[in-house]
This record gives structure tokens, sequence and C-alpha cells, in this order.
């Protein structure tokens, strides 16, 4: 890629950040550039960052049916996958599933209900009564 | 508050821990560029493990795994790499200060999440982030100069304790590092050749079919598949390699371009027209990946004139080209 070839596209995942790509000048040795962003870039994150939210959506509307228990609205919201989730709390990923279920989870004792509060960074009143944001 | 500010040279960098390595190393009086940090720690490779899932799509890597571009660097260039990880987070947190009121410059391993400075858009769960604490101002806040941002920044203690010690994947346990440089300077050139020489070596993807040019080929028969999948879970896992190729820090083209650039640098060095030839080609290939990367968001546009099948040839031609590249790198180093 050529210096003059950097893309500037202002990707809003940017946050008005550059960042430094590496490109050749006209004689093909490297330079550092800033970049703004690349659309292709910019709309890959975008579709991840996309599909995340409506992820979030959906939780939302199930928690607030009473269908799910807290812990399915707080994992995408915290951006966890099962995996990191359960690396975090040393839960299982299928105690974590089971957890999700408002039954299961109205009976956790509090020192489990503590994991899940360290590895959100809430409160135990947060982690029973997520405030929602719109 | 006691302020505290140690000498740093901040220089942005495309590539956390590559950024890290030359900063600290740099601000001691070294005078090394990124782009030879990378190379010199042999960290390009590809990786491709449909096995293990982040978020639901499978782990796609251009380069080595976390911490062995610190390891490598250090162990080459003699430098001295003395690191602490710590039972309770009070006790990173006072080892840190304690660093820091010696004069240090200190660099940490932590979460991208729970960093307040990063834009909301790149905050994940990712614990394997590197960055150099320099010191501390009067409210307490910490100096710090994370490679990927322009400028210094400063994170409150509260914050960046929690992301030293964020569980999790790749949890980093409050990892802390202080790097002393050796007392004589190590000689640059040999240690060029020889991890060129390694590079080269890894190029063609060991035994498994999950590294190098053996790990694209099987990406690209993985995105043939795709054709009978629904045109959303398609454009989610090609949108999943772009990112890993180009969103996370790689200076462009998965570190293709870092990796050429290295090779630009070490032309000069060692003096050899040849060499840098291979610079060039190596900027041809990462302009490649730069279309495979295109293409794939054309697809994920619905552009009806980008199929899957021309999504998967422009990755098997990256590919090609890398099994060349490896041929001529080792017909170098010879």
């Amino acid at each position: 890629m050529k210096k003059d070839q950097v893309p500037q596209d202002s990707c809003k995942s940017y946050d008005g950040h550059k960042k430094l790509i590496y490109a050749v000048d006209d004689t093909g040795h490297y330079q550092g550039v800033q970049s703004s962003g690349w659309e292709v870039e910019g709309f890959a994150t975008e579709m991840a960052v996309q599909q995340l939210d409506e992820q979030l959506n959906e939780m939302k509307v199930a928690l607030i049916a009473g269908k799910v228990s807290p812990i399915a609205y707080y994992l995408p919201f915290f951006r966890f996958d099962l995996m990191s989730l359960a690396h975090a709390t040393g839960f299982f990923q299928w105690q974590i599933k089971r957890h999700m279920k408002t039954d299961v989870f109205a009976k956790l004792s509090v020192k489990k209900l503590n994991k899940y509060c360290e590895a959100f960074n809430v409160s135990l009143e947060d982690l029973k009564q997520p405030v929602i944001k719109e | 508050m006691n302020v505290i500010e140690n000498n740093i040279n901040h220089q942005q960098s495309s590539h956390c821990e590559s950024g890290v390595v030359a900063n600290m190393l740099n601000s001691q009086g070294m005078n090394l560029s990124e782009p030879m940090v990378f190379g010199l720690s042999s960290a390009l490779t590809f990786v491709y493990l449909p096995m293990i899932k982040v978020g639901g799509l499978p782990l796609i890597a251009y380069r080595m795994p976390p911490k062995s571009i610190i390891s490598a660097v250090c162990k080459k260039l003699n430098v001295k790499m003395n690191s602490q990880k710590f039972s309770t987070p009070e006790a990173g947190m006072k080892a840190l200060d304690k660093a820091l009121s010696e004069g240090k410059l200190v660099g940490l391993q932590t979460s991208v999440y729970w960093l307040p400075y990063f834009p909301e858009d790149m905050r994940f769960q990712f614990n394997a982030h590197n960055l150099t604490v320099y010191g501390k101002n009067e409210q307490g806040d910490y100096l710090i100069s994370d490679p990927v941002f322009e400028d210094v920044v400063t994170c409150p203690a509260e914050d960046l304790k929690r992301a030293r010690f964020a569980k999790g994947v790749l949890a980093s346990k409050g990892l802390m590092y202080e790097m002393t440089l050796p007392t004589s300077p190590v000689e640059l050139e040999p240690q060029i050749r020889a991890s060129i020489k390694k590079t080269a070596k890894m190029m063609n993807g060991l035994i498994l079919p999950f590294f190098g040019t053996k790990g694209v080929r099987h990406l690209a028969k993985k995105i043939r598949t795709l054709k009978s999948k629904p045109q959303k879970e398609a454009a989610l896992f090609l949108g999943n390699i772009v990112r890993m190729q180009e969103e996370i820090g790689t200076g462009g083209a998965g570190f293709r371009f870092m990796y050429a650039s290295f090779l630009d640098e070490a032309a000069t060095i060692l003096d050899d027209k040849a060499l840098f030839e291979l610079s060039k080609f190596t900027t041809e290939i990462g302009d490649l990946w730069r279309e495979f990367a295109m293409k794939s968001v054309l697809f994920c546009k619905k552009r009806k004139n980008v199929s899957i099948d021309d999504v998967a040839a422009s990755l098997e031609v990256c590919a090609d080209q890398e099994a060349i590249l490896r041929t001529k790198l080792l017909q170098w180093s010879k």
C-alpha cells in the first residue's frame, strides 16, 4: 500500500482517534502513516457491534418479560461470551446456562452471586435487579 | 499524592506488544522501530483454529501468541526482563507504585474492556493488551503510554487495577515487567538473519492444517462451505476475519505491511538489495490481503458481482504468494 492510498474514511468506531498503518513512499521504503479508518474495516466492526446490540436487545426484552435471569442480560452487556464468562467466574458453561433461568437464579447463594458481581463489576443489588439502560 | 513522571519516549505504534517493547527500550536509549521489534521476534504467522470459538466465531490470528514478542526480543537483544505476577490486586498495585518511585518504566498486561480511555466500540473482553506506566499525577491517576494511541493517556487507579486483575481467558494476574538494557550492545545483523530464517520456516505451517499457508488454505476451504449457510451467518464469519486482520492493531493486512517494513529496514542495515526486493514482494502480498478483505465486505454488502467463491479464491491467492515468499526468504537466508 502506498502512503497516499492509506484510507482516511473517519470510521465511527475510532471515535475521532487515528491509528498507525505502515505504507510505502514513492521509492518503496516504509513509513508509519496515521489513518482515521478504512471503510471496509469499519463495516466489519459495525456489523459485529450491531450483532452484539441485537443480542443485548433480545435479552433486555426477555429479562423484562421475566423469561431470563439478569445473567443472560449482563453477558452481552459486558461483551462476554459463555467461554470468557466461564473463565472469569470459575463456573462451567453449562452452569452459567442454568443460572440464566429465573428459577435457578432465584435460588443461587450469595457466594455464587458474588462471583458474577466481581466479573461484571456490579453490586449485588444491581445484579439481582439490573438498571436497564435505554 | 506524590507526583511521579519517569522519562518515556512515546511513539504511536500499530500493535500493543511490539509497541510497548520498542517504547520501553527506546526510552532507555536504544533505537529500535516497531517493525524491527516485530521482525526480530519472528512473530509473523497465520493461525486458524476452528475449534476455539471467540464470541461464537473461530479464532483467527496473524501473529504468534501473546507475550511471545516480548520474550523473543528480550532474549535476542540480551535485555534483562524482570516480570512478576501477583496473588492479590493490592500487592500488584503496591509493587507498581514502588517500581515507579524507583524511576522505572513498568510494562503491564491488561484487559482492554476495563480501560476507560478506549473508544466504546473497541472495548471487548480481551485480556492480553500491553501498555507502559511511566508515572502518577496529583489526582493519583496513572500516566500511561498506550502504544496504539496517538498520545499518552491517564487512567484512574481503580480502573487500572480492574484491568490488570480481570479474570478470564489469558488473564494476566497483574503481570508487570521491567526491562534492563545489556551492558554491551548486541550486534543486530546476525539476529536479523536468524529471525528471517525462523519466520520463513514457520510459513508453510508445520504438520497441522491450522497454521501458516496450510491454515490459510484450510480457511479458504471453510469459506467455500459458507455457500450453503444463510447470508447473515456467512457475513458474520467473513466480518470476523476482516476484523482480526485490519481492526485489531496489525498495521494493516494482518501484520504483512509491518513485516515488509521490517524487511525494508533490514535491507538498509545489511545493505542488501535482494532483501529490499523481498520487502517489495511482501508489500504486494499485503495488498492481496487487503483485496481479500475488500471482497469479503463486498460479499457482506450483498454485491451481486462478488460470490463466496470469489472471496475464497482471493484468499487462496494470498496462500499461493506466501508460499513463494517462503521459498524466496529461505533461499535468501541460506
